[in-house]
């Protein structure tokens, strides 16, 4: 069954500016298929074949893309979708606890939604915050330095309806369907919420500070590359 | 004599409003965009070439000579692409780059569209750092309402569009060809090179791939000078770059500093390993790169370096493991992330990662054998080198040197019918 009326001429809309914003048209399929998923919280065959109408594409040929990519989800998952970080450096942090505890905890497998449809859970690779490990992301936002029992307390705020607010991140956390939208190219008003920087990201400056170091001032104007010389002699 | 550390990009992150515009202007940003425009293109490149930057990436390919391969005058449009894909276990300084200064990343982006006479840029951001991918949106909109970015750039005739474009999952997609597939919107598969993309890039146009940290170090490139950036570093490796520590240090966090400093400067500075352990192993670039031990301590952790100590630099990403890290578990871990991110379009890569998951998990379990270790270097004589891209070549390295420095300890498990470590006393909370 298509997408109805109402919904597609919505989505058509958004689709026009996502497509209007690239040299070539293919280009806007991975933004596109996030556009659906935030529609319907996963990539349906409603969703794949629109993808497919909008950019004279096969269903099959978006298919192949859909099941490529990981942050595809072929099937509903939670409201908040759980990410535990599993890659090695992680998992020896404490990553894997954290992941067999919720799974136990919460009773559900991976990428299976809790019967409130709330939350579900999933191992996930290095998200790059290696320095603030074991991390957690929820709808791929940061929890930094998590234990098993933070991990479950987020949850449980989660499955509560409590606000919760990452440690690097907007002040509300965004829904999974939001979150795929934000993904689609349409920001909510959050960019400015949060921490420019966390306190691991911040050491090295810190440290720098204390000990009065500081990258070399600028090259005095005589020793300069000849290539540079039509530069302004202005102090800096 | 350049101090220990040296903050260029990280330099003023500790300020509230380090990513907005204002932000970034109050510490000098936006001044070396003018500065470029009012050269010419291939001066910029010259700039560049002679500061002796190398790319951020992994790779350490001189960045202005990579420039300079894109085709003049051939009258097509010309792309940038940016590689903010940071999936690289271990790494993590893209992203702290893109939180809390996405400016530097686009002024970096406008000069280096300029110099390769570039009309658009692509930033491809991994999907999986929402708050990354508001930051860059909101940065690029901040640019384009000051006139840094759009038609006519300050005035200069200069026009550039910047397109800020969320992967969906694949580490795969930073191999900056299979990222080029990506960014048309296909599965992520590496291409054939050559064409290289400076010849045939996204829609088999000259495009110019380089990695966040190299775009960001651009600006202050042109402001101070190349010699100012050629003064940092060692001869053949110059300027500043990120170091992030990460694991069973004491406080784990991110460390400018110019190439060639040591682990174990850095760990004096992160104060130390964990208090009552020490250094078992740890990776000089991320996952990709052979691991070194407590042997190394005192290698300068510059391209060439690194090379001779048996490893790479690649990223930087010093994840660092204690003495109650079980080295076959660790290889075990990666090795499986290699067999999920195999793209599978090569036999050696695509098997070969399949195959060492199942002998590594016997052997974690305590049910291999000694030839088992030779089984293992044998598929990683068929992966390396023979792989269709460095994801199989990079798959061999946990193997190939964790068995080089741990054979015992692999052997151990069979002796003992399983893995001898606790994994709870691994953890971060673990207080033995
Ligand atoms: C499997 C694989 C993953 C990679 N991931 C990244 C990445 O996430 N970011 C990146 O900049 N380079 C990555 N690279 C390296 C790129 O192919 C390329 O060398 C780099 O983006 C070039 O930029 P640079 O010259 O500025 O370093 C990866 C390479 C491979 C083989
Ligand atoms: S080496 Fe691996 S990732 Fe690279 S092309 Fe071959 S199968 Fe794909």
């Amino acid at each position: 069954m298509p997408f109805p009326e109402e919904v597609r001429s919505r989505l058509d809309a958004d689709a026009t500016q996502i497509i209007g914003r690239y040299p070539g048209s293919r280009s806007a399929l991975l933004p596109l298929l996030h556009l659906v998923q935030a529609e319907q919280g996963y990539v349906s065959a409603d969703g794949i074949e629109y993808c497919a109408a909008k950019l004279g594409l096969t269903e099959t040929e978006v298919t192949g893309v859909v099941t490529f990519y990981t942050m595809y989800k072929r099937h509903p998952v939670g409201e908040y979708h759980v990410g535990v970080c599993t890659n090695t450096l992680c998992a020896v942090m404490g990553g894997d606890h954290i992941l067999a505890d919720l799974h136990s905890y919460l009773g559900v497998g991976d990428d299976e939604p809790t019967p409130d449809g709330a939350v579900s859970i999933e191992h996930v690779e290095c998200n790059a915050a290696c320095d603030y490990a074991p991390v957690v992301m929820v709808n791929w936002e940061f929890f930094d330095n998590m234990t098993p029992a933070s991990a479950r307390e987020l949850t449980d705020d989660l499955r509560a309806g409590n606000r919760v607010t990452p440690t690097r991140g907007p002040g509300r956390l965004c829904t999974w369907r939001e979150a795929s939208r934000i993904l689609a190219g349409f920001n909510d008003d959050q960019a400015t919420d949060g921490p420019a920087a966390g306190p691991a990201s911040l050491l090295g400056l810190r440290i720098a500070r204390e000990h009065g170091w500081t990258a070399p001032e600028r090259a005095p104007a005589g020793r300069r590359a000849a290539n540079e010389s039509n530069e302004s002699k202005e102090p800096r | 004599m350049t101090d220990t550390l040296t903050p260029v990009l990280t330099a003023h992150w500790d300020e509230p409003d380090a990513f907005t515009l204002d932000g970034y202007r109050r510490g000098g940003g936006w001044q070396a965009l003018p500065k470029a425009l009012a050269m010419h293109p291939d001066e910029v490149i010259a700039v560049v070439k002679s500061s002796g930057l190398r790319g951020r990436g992994g790779a350490g390919f001189p960045t202005g000579v990579k420039w300079s391969l894109m085709p003049q005058g051939d009258g097509k449009p010309h792309y940038l692409a940016v590689n903010a894909d940071e999936s690289e276990p271990g790494t993590c300084k893209d992203v702290p780059i893109m939180m809390a200064n996405p400016h530097v990343l686009i002024e970096g982006s406008a000069i280096a569209a300029y110099a390769v006479r570039a009309s658009h840029v692509f930033i491809y951001v991994r999907g999986e750092v929402l708050h990354v991918v508001r930051r860059l949106r909101h940065a690029v909109q901040e640019a384009y309402e000051a006139g840094y970015l759009g038609r006519d750039v300050l005035g200069s005739g200069f026009d550039v569009e910047v397109i800020v474009h969320p992967g969906a999952g694949a580490y795969i997609c930073g191999e900056e060809t299979a990222m080029l597939d990506s960014l048309e919107g296909r599965r992520g598969l590496p291409r054939n090179k050559p064409p290289f993309p400076a010849q045939a890039g996204v829609y088999s146009l000259p495009t110019n791939v380089n990695n966040v940290e190299s775009i960001a170090s651009v600006p202050s490139i042109i402001v101070n000078g190349a010699d100012w950036f050629a003064g940092m570093g060692t001869e053949k490796s110059k300027g500043y770059g990120l170091f992030s520590l990460s694991g069973h240090v004491a406080n784990p966090g991110q460390f400018e500093a110019p190439l060639g400093i040591t682990l174990r400067e850095l760990l004096d500075l992160a104060g130390g390993v964990r208090a009552g352990h020490r250094l078992k192993f740890w990776t000089p670039g991320g996952s990709s790169v052979p691991m070194l031990t407590d042997a190394h301590l005192d290698v300068p952790l510059d391209f060439e370096s690194v090379l001779t100590a048996g490893s790479q630099l690649g990223t930087r990403a010093l994840q660092i493991f204690d003495e109650t890290t079980c080295v076959v578990r660790a290889v075990l871990r990666w090795t499986e992330f290699y067999q999920h991110e195999s793209c599978g379009k090569c036999t050696p890569c695509r098997e070969g990662t399949f195959w060492m998951v199942r002998v590594l998990d016997r052997l974690e379990h305590g049910n291999g054998t000694e030839e088992d270790l030779d089984k293992l270097l044998d598929i990683c004589d068929n992966i390396l080198g023979r792989a269709f891209c460095a994801l199989g070549d990079g798959a061999t390295s946990p193997v190939t040197s964790g068995i080089q420095y741990f054979r015992d300890e692999f052997m151990q498990h069979q002796k003992e019918g399983g893995c001898p470590f606790d994994p709870e006393a691994s953890t971060a909370w673990s207080t033995s």
